[in-house]
This record gives structure tokens, C-alpha cells and sequence, in this order.
């Protein structure tokens, strides 16, 4: 497959050539050749945000906004400097496909950012990636380096005379630095921690200039959307949720990994193409957007498709697109206790209920696993987390209480066995 | 103006307000942690979440702007869940040690839960321990009680400029610390203290001394620097405990530098003297306070009779009050001599035409646009003035200084002249120089001085821009060539439509000149008086709270004069040096313990009240000199109480002092504008010597600014003297040599060697300025 045909291989087609991550492969199918036209045409800023607009394009790193509608937040006309960020950190748990892209399609995120920062009016840009990937920062400072040389990047591009430039930004493997404001913080050179908002990014950003942030995923279909037009991406998914999504599949299936599919699959197709559960096993439940998305049970899951709306309709969200797979053996006090502790730890600390909430939680979640649990634990815990929801300065609250909450919900006899015989039912 | 309401109440606010700004004006309390309002908002605590009509969730009061009919309730069900929510998160680990904690009692967590939180917890998991810092000297930690508002840490970041305080570690292993167990060093660090909101930094000399609800509250000024910080001295059972700032947005805001807080600690030192005393025969003993008196008055007659009025001189320490400085003036002046002065630091007799001063309010420093700083070691001289400078720098205004040491203000520099100081009239010269050459209208000649790149800019800023100050500091004011910097600053400020100010090195240095406590005609000013015996000589000194051997320009001359003096009286609150060569002691109430007033740098009447007691037998000054006066016949001493005495100092109050503040310089010559050759001594105040209880507060002088001197160099100086850094070196100046340790810092001017003045290791050399000779010892 290529970048010159309409396909669902939005961001994985470069798998199919030997070198996937090289600027010959992309070039020779199809690569830059919409930002080429985009210069040469002189395309207004207008248009391509008209054309993301219609796309239904929405962000990839797990809110979910319409991406057209965010870089119509953005003051173009604001004189001055305005940066473009794409938000590589990736670090929800579960979640491992910008990774790849960066690995295996490095030029069309360029590309994506390039024609970015055109339309957005900046003059840099600044990929933050997440500081657990050695190699992909690595390879992809390379492809920087390759699209400098070819002149995609620097001054007069493609003899334009329209200047960008664009810089990779190793981060330091804190889960809140995916946070949007937390990442500039941390660029800033500051502590990565969350800005109160308002002010917004798009009006007080990067040095407390304008500066937009999307997900790798987001800006890697930019290419594509502006080489077939929002309405082709539009109809490669389902209305109010255009094109295809990388999901990492990961937990008890046979063929764990990413797969690039059309928004509104049914989960059993996905399901079948990651060799289904393992031999001998039932699907228990499945935390279809990361490990901050409320779990599902397999009945509720098996009746989603694949799309933001399907999977919010059943209770939980999309997110990122981590597809995070439990069967049967899977003991559900131990697995909210695995991460309750990651939100515990991973918490900034910056706001009260998220710094002491996360760790009163999983204090609770431990005593019930270590047989120690109360009966009034699990209303506790409930508790808990409506003090923690909606009162802090960013999402991870929220984050952290969205398992906690769900996990309890739907598999409540499970806690209650445990506080009451001090162990577990799976596996009696 | 958005027009909202909060609470049912309907009220216009200004545009850009927030939320918890419109609870201000509407007298609503929205209970808060991190937000402070000199601080930049952090919105993290979230205690005050408040509900705003059609936001889907409660929205934090500090942090939210206020829009046009919006519609806020502090106290609906969903404000007080979430606050009432946020409260127990604030306690589940905080320890529940409120009867072993200071702060018990005056605690900003103790009184919110008691009016947000539950009764009782539901938490039962174990609670978080941290380890405690230490801070130095002046700060205690019980960190297990930190709640993370990060107001300590925006203090360093924005009001002290230098972030001595961070927060490492992430969720609940967030922790308060110093940069890799280094100390607290900054000199308004003490400010933390209030700005905790818990007990988390409480005051280490304070530590366990007494509950806050025991102590009584009187409000005072504080006697150090001319800012006149308004503080709160607090005591019990006549004694005091200890001094917090008293908000004042005129003049010290809600800060006070460390020496205002720490200095209390001096009062109840050992040094204190508490009874009169006679020396008869070389030795001393405890007298009443009649046999005192008389003995003063009589000798202080005979002298007159045998030798003249010219052969008696006061000299009175700028930190005492207007009361005391103008009844002593009174006594001086009543027995016929006008050797008379209260500026022992300076090196001449400095001329003018009125009482010096700041030239506008405090609080317009933080609005200019240009400021030049000639000889002012700020942070030393003036900690908090220093502090409202830095925050207009930061608004964007443009700082200059000519010094002989570029030390770092923490703020932006936008120019410099670092030379040494007999180098410094020439360097202002050279400014004056370049501003005639831009075409400004220079009063002034400066012959043929041509101006450089470095004054061309200072040049080009001071003539842009609105607002604008020229200010004289401490050492400017001492220096061997005050007049001529005086007449040159005058002439910079004129040219460019700068004002002209001085910043009062003491709290009273404006109420001494405008109570008269100055040379009147044919009388000798402080260095004169103590200087060399010649043909004026003085026989008899009357001393009134100040310590020449630390405090004046050549304290090893003015020892030696004194040691040679027929007779001498000291009053003071310690016991000084003065044992060595004065014939009575007099003890006498410090700030704490009498009445008066201060009037500060910018002119302010701040009258103050006695806290406590006065220890032993001391007495208030003022009350002594009365005595003093009506012994010896002098007429017009019959008063019955400090307000008496204010009221004939001061008879039109604070009304009557605009009159005698006027900078403007008496004509001078400038026949100093050639630079002396060789190596010059730069001799400036600590920040912790300034006056008689700074130097005796036992926490003070364990702080880094109390470090013993040393006589620091550039690199290239200490290598042309052969010298490394530690090694002992011989100083010589004017006849006088001591040993000390010299050190590096190439923030100084070649050929300067800062050496401390006003320290008891320094006394025994010259001026503090002057050629001086170093060498390995």
C-alpha cells in the first residue's frame, strides 16, 4: 500500500516496504506530495482546517476532541512566535503505538507537523517523546535530520520561502507529562506538572505563546487527509468518527500488537485478528482505551464496535485505542491494585485530592487484596473517588478513579469474596 | 465592569478579577492554602472550590476570572462537599500533633478544618512521614506537616529572587527541600514563616517557647534599616517572645527582612545593661541612678567651666527616636556646644539643604522605569527596598549601578560601572558626560572626563522612559567623597528628570536630621569629633546608644580618641566596649521597652509604644535626659510623657516634616575626580552589624551573612598579591594592621579589597575607605 491510494492503512502502510522507515520508501509512495502542493498552491490556512473539520478527524491520544475544531482555536493572525507540539509520551499503560509510528512511519508525522505548523502560523515545532524509547527518539532525530537535508524542513522549504523547523524533545518517563500543559511545563525546562486552565494552550502555550498539541497518531493522518480530503477519511470510519485508529491489543489474546483498522470495527473482529483469547480461556472483561478507561465486562464488550460513541455509549471511552485483554484467570481485586499503585505513584502531587485521594485508594485496594479488607471498603472507595473526580487541576484524577470505580461496579462479588475469605475466588 | 453575583450578593468588579478577589470586596471568606496575594496563583490546594453556575464542576475561587453574570455560590451543597472533601484529603496525613506544634493555635489547617471539615476521619491506612531539613539557623522544619502549598517555594521564585527552596519527588513523595541539603540563606527568609500555613516551617529561636494564644500582640516599628518595617512584638510575662511583621502595603507590605524578625532575641541577652554604673579608680561599679546622673552632671559642668562648651560632644546613634535625638540635641545645645551628630559611619560632614530622603514614597519604587543605584550594597543596607526594586525590575524597569562590587541583586542588571570607590565620582562624571553629549543639559562641569560605551548606555536608558530614580546608598553616603557624588547624582537626576533619593541607612537617619541632631555652626560632625585630637579637641563625649568603636568611619581612630578622652558617658541598653573607656553607664530602654516614633526614608511619622517593661533599671532615654537636663539647669526639660517631648520635636506632627526633606546638594567644586592609585579598601556594614541588637542576637550571628570578614579580592588581584584563597594576609591602613583571611570574588572591582566595617574582627584598622596594603602574613 501507499499514501497515493485511498486506504485503511492510514499510518501502517510503510510496513509493507523493506526500509518502512526511510525517506526513500515514503517519497516513492506518495510522501510529501501533499505538503508539496500545499506550498506550491499557496493552499489558505482556511481550507485544510476545513477539510480536518470534515474528516471528523478526533485526537488519538485519548480525549477524543475533533482536531479541526482545536486548530480553529488557534489565533493565526497573532503576531509573534507559535508552536506546534505533538505529544509522543506516550504513557498510558497499555498503550504502545505511537512508538511505532515514530519507528516505522517517522516521515509522515513530519509531514503531518510540517503542514501543522503551516497552517497554524508557526515557525517551530517540538515532538515530546516519551523518555522510556531510546531507540525511536534516536531514529527519528534521524528522519529529521534525512527531511532537513531534503529540504523539507529549515528555511525556504521546497522553495516557498516559508520557514519551520522542527525538534525532538526527550522526556523523562512521567505519565503526567502527557498531560498537554504538564508536557510544556516540562519543555519549558520546569517540572512537568499541569497549568491551571484557563488560559488555554492556543492562547497561552509553549513560553506563553499560542501553540497547539495533537497525538502522533493525529498529526501522522494529516498527510493523508490532505492527499484524499476529509471526506475520503470521513468515510474510511463512521460518521462523527472519520478514519482508521491504531489499536494496541494487548493482555491474554494469542497475537498481542498493533492493528490499524477502520473506526466502528466490531471488537470481536479486532478480537480475531489479535488470535483471540488464549486456548481454554473465556474473555472476562476488557479495558478498551487504556488503563485510565473504566473496564467492560466481555458481554458488554463483545456488543462494541470500535469507535469513540460505541465504546462511550457502553461507559467507558476509547482513549488511546489500548485494547487491554483479561480472560478468566484474571483476579480483578489484584489487577485494580496493580493500577491503583500506578496512578499512586504516578500522581504529580501538584493538587491535594489527586496526591493524597490516589494513595488512599490504593491503600484500600491493597488491604482488600493482602486480606485485610473491610465491608465498608468498597462504599469507601466510591467515596473516595467522587472527592477526587472532578476536583482537581487535570485528568488524572479522573484517571485514577475511572478503574477503581468501574472495577467495583462490575465485579463487586469478586471484592466482597475477598474481604470476606481474606483470598481470592479465581482459580478456587 | 462584570457584574456577578456571589453568594446573593450583586456587585461590579474590576475586569480581570478573580473569583476570590470578588469574595474580597463582597466580605466573603473562601477558605484557601496555596493562594496568597502576593504570590503568583498555583489553584492546587482546592480548598477553595467554589460553584459557578453552569460549570459542571466546582471551580477554584484563586484561580477563577470572573465573567459578566456569573453567578457563584461559596456555600451551595456542591461547594461545601468539595471543600469538605478537599479538607479530609488535606488531613488523612497530616499528623494529628497539634499540642507539641507551634503553629497550634494560629494555624491557617487547624482553623479551616475546624470550620470546613468533619469531626472525625474516615482514614485508617498508615500516615505519611518525612523527614525534617535543616534550614540553618532561623528556620525550624517538621516536614511530616508540609501540606504542599508551594508558597514557600513561590516566595523564593518571585519575591526573594532566588529559589532556595524547591519540590522535588512526584504524588504523595512530594517533598520541600533545599537545593542538596544546602542552607536557607536569603535575608527576608524568614518570610516562609508566616507564609506556611501549617507548622510546617515555624521559627527555630521561637521553638517551644511559648502557645501564640499566650502572647500579647503590640504593634511597633522596627529599628534597623530607614525602612521602618512595621512589625508585631510579642509578648509574655514582660518579656518578649518574638516579632512578626505587621501589614503595611506603604511601606514593608506583608514582609520583614530576617534582622527585623530575629534581632528581639538581643533583648534578653546577658549583654544587657540593667543597672547604672560608675567607674571610680579603673574599676566599675553598680550606682543608683542619682549618684549616676549627678556624676555626669557635674563632670560634664566642670569641663564646660574649666575647658569651654567646645570641649563637649554628642554623638547618637541614627536608630534611636525622635524623642531621645531631639532631647539630646536639646542638652548638647543647652550646655553651649554644637558639636553634635548622629551619623557615626560617615566620613565627612555631609552638606545639603534639608533632611535627606527616599525623595518619593516607598511604594512608587515599584513602579519606576530607571533606576541608577550609586553606592548601595542593597540587600545588606536595605532588604525589603531591595525586594520592591526586584519587582520592578521584573515589570520590566531598567536598573543601573555604580559600585565597586557587581553583586548579585537577583534581579536583571541593565548597566554597570564597577570600579572602585575613589574611582566612582569619575564614573559618574563620565555618565554626566555622556548625557551632555546626547544632548541633556548637565548642570554640572566635569572638565575634560569623557564618557565610555558602558556610561553612553546608562546615558541613553536614564534619558527613555518615564518614572525614573537616582538613589544614594549607604556606602555613597559614607564615602570620603559624599559631597562631590551627591552634587553629580544631583546633576544626572536633573538631566534626565529623574528624582533624586537617598536611602536612609538607619530608621531614624531622616528624624536625626529633621530633630537637628547635626553640627550646628562652627561644631564638629561624627568623624571630626572623633577623629584625630587637634586643636579642636574634645574632652567630654556623651554617647547615646551608639558604639563608635564598630560603628564610625575609622573605628581604630576613634577608639584611640576616646581612650584618650577626659570624660565620657555612655547610654545604652548593653554593655559595650565602652566599659573600656567610658567614666558612666546609663541603662537605657531599647524599642521595645519605651515609647516614640521613627521617621523613616520616605518621611513617615511612626510613633510606637513600649511592649514590655524595661529590664532592670533601665530607663526610656528620653526620660533620663530630662533628668539629665534639669540637673544641670538647663531650662525647658519639664516633661511628663514621650508625647510631650514629640510635641515640642515635632510641633506640626507628620505635617511638619515635608518641609525639612529636600536632597538638594550644597554647590560643590568637583576637585576629586582623579582616582587614587593603588589598592582600596571597601568598607560596608553587614547586614547583621548594623546597630546594637543585630550584632547581639545570638540567631543572627549564626547565619551565613554573619560569617567572620575576610578581605575579598578579584582573581587577578590575589594573584598579583601572590595570595590564595585562605591564606592569611597582613593588612595596613593608616598606621593600623590586623590579620584576616583573604578570599576570591571576581565580582569585584580591580584593586578594590572588601573588607567589613561595623565588625568587632575589623575595628582595629582605618577608615572604611582608603589605600590600604595587603600581604602574606
Amino acid at each position: 500500500m501507499s499514501l497515493n491510494a485511498p486506504n485503511h492503512k492510514v499510518c501502517t502502510w510503510t510496513l509493507d516496504y523493506d526500509n518502512p522507515a526511510s525517506l526513500a520508501t515514503y517519497t516513492a509512495n506518495g510522501g510529501y506530495e501533499a505538503l508539496r502542493k500545499i506550498l506550491s498552491e499557496k493552499t489558505p490556512a482556511e481550507d485544510i482546517i476545513a477539510q480536518v473539520k470534515t474528516s471528523a478527524l478526533r485526537g488519538r491520544g485519548g480525549a477524543g476532541f475533533p482536531t479541526g475544531l482545536k486548530w480553529s482555536f488557534m489565533p493565526r493572525a497573532f503576531p509573534g512566535d507559535k508552536y506546534v507540539v505533538c505529544n509522543t509520551d506516550e504513557g498510558e499503560p497499555g498503550t504502545f503505538k505511537d512508538r511505532d509510528i515514530l519507528m516505522f512511519n517517522p516521515h509522515q508525522l513530519i509531514e503531518g507537523m510540517i503542514i501543522a505548523g503551516y497552517t497554524l502560523g508557526a515557525k517551530a515545532g517540538y515532538n515530546y517523546i516519551h523518555g522510556e524509547i531510546f531507540e525511536q527518539y534516536e531514529s527519528w532525530q534521524q528522519a529529521l535530520d534525512e527531511a532537513r537535508t531534503a529540504g523539507f524542513l529549515g528555511r525556504n522549504i521546497l522553495g516557498s520561502g516559508w520557514d519551520f523547523d522542527l525538534h525532538a524533545h526527550h522526556g523523562y518517563g512521567a505519565y503526567i507529562c502527557g498531560e498537554e500543559t504538564a508536557l510544556l511545563e516540562s519543555i519549558e525546562g520546569k517540572k512537568g506538572q499541569p497549568r491551571f486552565k484557563p488560559p488555554f494552550p492556543a492562547s497561552f502555550g509553549l513560553y506563553g505563546k499560542p501553540t497547539t498539541i495533537n497525538n502522533t497518531e493525529t498529526l501522522a493522518s494529516i498527510p493523508w487527509i490532505m492527499r484524499h480530503g476529509g471526506q475520503a477519511f470521513l468515510e474510511l470510519g463512521k460518521p462523527n468518527n472519520g478514519g482508521s485508529k491504531l489499536f494496541s491489543v494487548s493482555g491474554h489474546v494469542n497475537k498481542p500488537g498493533n492493528y490499524e483498522i477502520p473506526l466502528g470495527t466490531p471488537f470481536a473482529d479486532l478480537l480475531e485478528m489479535a488470535g483471540g483469547v488464549r486456548k481454554g480461556h473465556q474473555l472476562k472483561a476488557v479495558i478498551p482505551g487504556g488503563s485510565s478507561a473504566p473496564v467492560l465486562t466481555a458481554e458488554a464488550m463483545m456488543a462494541c464496535t470500535m469507535d469513540f460513541d460505541s465504546i462511550s455509549k457502553a461507559g467507558s471511552m476509547l482513549g488511546s485505542g489500548a485494547v487491554i485483554v483479561m480472560d478468566d484467570s484474571v483476579c480483578m481485586v489484584k489487577a485494580l491494585e496493580r493500577l491503583s499503585y500506578f496512578y499512586f505513584e504516578e500522581s504529580c502531587g501538584q493538587c491535594t485530592p489527586c496526591r493524597e485521594g490516589t494513595g488512599w485508594l490504593y491503600r484500600i485496594v491493597h488491604r482488600i487484596e493482602s486480606g485485610r479488607g473491610r465491608p465498608e471498603d468498597l462504599d469507601e472507595l466510591l467515596r473516595i473517588g467522587k472527592n477526587i473526580a472532578g476536583n482537581t487541576i487535570c485528568a488524572l484524577g479522573e484517571a485514577a478513579v475511572g478503574p477503581v470505580a468501574s472495577f467495583v461496579k462490575h465485579f463487586r462479588k469478586e471484592f466482597e469474596y475477598h474481604i470476606e475469605h481474606k483470598r481470592c475466588m479465581v482459580g478456587v | 465592569m462584570p457584574l456577578i453575583e456571589i453568594d446573593g450578593q450583586q456587585l461590579e468588579v474590576a475586569p480581570g478579577a478573580t473569583v476570590m478577589d470578588a469574595a474580597h470586596q463582597a466580605g466573603i471568606y473562601i477558605p484557601h492554602f496555596c493562594y496568597h496575594k502576593k504570590l503568583s496563583i498555583a489553584a492546587s490546594c482546592r480548598m477553595c472550590l467554589v460553584e459557578v453556575e453552569k460549570a459542571p464542576k466546582p471551580l477554584p475561587a484563586c484561580a477563577t476570572p470572573v465573567t459578566d453574570g456569573m453567578k457563584v455560590m461559596t456555600r451551595s451543597p456542591k461547594a461545601v462537599t468539595a471543600q469538605k472533601g478537599v479538607m479530609e484529603f488535606l488531613l488523612i496525613n497530616h499528623p494529628l500533633d497539634c499540642p507539641i506544634c507551634d503553629q497550634g493555635g494560629e494555624c491557617q489547617l487547624q482553623d479551616i478544618a475546624v470550620g470546613y471539615g468533619g469531626s472525625a476521619s474516615n482514614y485508617q491506612e498508615p500516615k505519611r512521614v518525612v523527614k525534617d531539613k535543616e534550614l540553618g539557623p532561623l528556620i525550624a522544619t517538621d516536614m511530616t506537616r508540609c501540606i504542599h502549598c508551594s508558597r514557600c517555594v513561590r516566595f523564593g521564585q518571585e519575591i526573594a529572587g532566588l529559589m532556595e527552596l524547591g519540590m522535588p519527588g512526584r504524588g504523595e513523595h512530594t517533598e520541600v527541600m533545599p537545593f542538596l541539603e544546602a542552607q536557607v540563606t536569603h535575608e527576608l527568609s524568614g518570610n516562609v514563616i508566616e507564609l506556611c500555613p501549617v507548622g510546617a516551617l515555624t521559627s527555630k529561636p521561637f521553638r517551644y517557647a511559648a502557645r501564640s494564644w499566650e502572647l500579647s500582640r503590640r504593634k511597633s516599628v522596627s529599628p534597623h534599616d530607614g525602612l521602618g518595617a512595621n512589625v508585631q512584638v510579642h509578648v509574655k510575662n514582660g518579656k518578649v517572645f518574638r516579632v512578626v511583621p505587621q501589614d503595611n502595603e506603604a511601606v514593608n507590605e506583608c514582609w520583614i527582612a530576617d534582622r527585623d524578625r530575629y534581632s528581639y532575641e538581643a533583648l534578653n541577652s546577658d549583654q544587657r545593661l540593667t543597672r547604672p554604673m560608675l567607674k571610680d579608680g579603673g574599676t566599675w561599679r553598680e550606682v543608683s541612678w542619682q549618684d549616676a546622673l549627678e556624676r555626669v552632671a557635674t563632670r560634664l559642668a566642670e569641663i564646660r567651666a574649666s575647658k569651654g562648651a567646645a570641649a563637649i560632644g554628642g554623638l547618637a546613634s541614627p536608630h534611636q527616636t525622635v524623642e531621645e535625638l531631639y532631647l539630646f540635641t536639646k542638652l548638647l545645645r543647652g550646655l553651649g556646644t554644637e558639636n553634635i551628630d548622629h551619623r557615626p559611619a560617615q566620613a565627612v560632614d555631609t552638606q545639603g539643604q534639608g533632611a535627606r530622603w527616599l525623595g518619593m514614597p516607598v511604594a512608587d519604587l515599584n513602579n519606576l522605569e530607571r533606576v541608577l543605584l550609586i553606592g548601595a550594597t542593597l540587600r545588606q543596607e536595605q532588604p525589603l527596598i531591595a525586594q520592591r526594586l526586584r519587582q520592578a525590575v521584573k515589570r520590566g524597569a531598567q536598573l543601573h549601578v555604580v559600585h565597586a562590587a557587581d553583586d548579585n541583586l537577583l534581579c536583571k542588571l541593565a548597566g554597570k560601572l564597577i570600579v572602585k570607590p575613589s574611582a566612582w565620582v569619575n564614573a559618574l562624571a563620565r555618565i554626566a558626560a555622556a548625557l551632555r553629549d546626547a544632548g541633556a543639559s548637565v548642570s554640572l562641569s566635569t572638565g575634560d572626563i569623557q564618557a565610555d560605551d558602558a556610561a553612553r548606555a546608562i546615558a541613553a536608558s536614564l534619558m527613555s522612559g518615564a518614572r525614573k530614580a537616582v538613589l544614594l546608598g549607604a556606602v555613597a553616603q559614607n564615602h570620603p567623597a559624599a559631597n562631590e557624588i551627591h552634587a553629580l547624582a544631583q546633576a544626572i537626576a536633573a538631566a534626565t528628570g529623574a528624582t533624586l533619593g537617598f536611602l536612609s541607612p538607619a530608621a531614624n537617619s531622616v528624624g536625626g536630621q529633621v530633630v537637628g541632631t547635626l553640627p550646628g555652626p562652627g561644631g564638629l560632625a561624627a568623624a571630626a569629633m572623633l577623629g584625630k585630637p587637634g586643636v579642636a579637641s574634645i574632652a567630654a563625649y556623651v554617647l547615646l546608644g551608639v558604639e563608635p568603636e564598630l560603628e564610625a568611619c575609622d573605628t581604630a581612630q576613634a577608639r584611640a580618641t576616646l581612650d584618650g578622652a577626659e570624660f565620657v558617658v555612655l547610654m545604652s541598653a548593653f554593655k559595650t566596649q565602652a566599659m573600656d573607656y567610658a567614666d558612666v553607664l546609663l541603662p537605657i530602654a531599647p524599642f521595645t521597652e519605651t515609647g516614640g516614633a521613627f521617621v523613616n526614608t520616605e518621611g513617615r511619622l511612626q510613633v510606637f509604644h513600649g511592649a514590655v517593661k524595661p529590664r532592670g533599671e533601665a530607663r526610656p532615654a528620653w526620660k533620663v535626659l530630662r533628668v539629665l537636663g534639669n540637673l544641670l539647669s538647663l531650662g525647658g526639660f519639664d516633661y511628663d510623657s514621650v508625647e510631650g517631648v514629640r510635641a515640642d520635636a515635632l510641633p506640626q506632627g507628620q505635617d511638619g516634616i515635608a518641609a525639612h526633606l529636600n536632597n538638594a546638594a550644597a554647590t560643590v567644586d568637583l576637585p576629586g575626580l582623579n582616582m587614587a592609585e593603588g589598592l582600596e579598601r571597601l568598607g560596608e556594614t553587614p547586614i547583621n552589624q548594623l546597630d546594637a541588637l543585630t550584632r547581639r542576637s545570638a540567631p543572627l550571628q549564626a547565619t551565613a551573612d554573619a560569617a567572620a570578614p575576610r578581605a575579598w579580592m578579584c582573581g587577578d588581584q590575589l594573584a598579583g598579591l601572590n595570595l590564595n584563597t585562605g591564606d592569611a594576609a597582613r593588612i595596613r591602613q593608616n598606621g593600623h594592621e590586623i590579620v584576616l583571611p583573604v578570599d576570591r570574588d571576581d565580582r569585584l572591582a580591580p584593586g578594590t579589597v572588601r573588607i567589613a566595617a561595623a565588625h568587632p574582627l575589623t575595628a582595629g584598622l582605618g577608615a572604611r575607605f582608603g589605600i590600604i596594603s595587603v600581604e602574606k602574613a
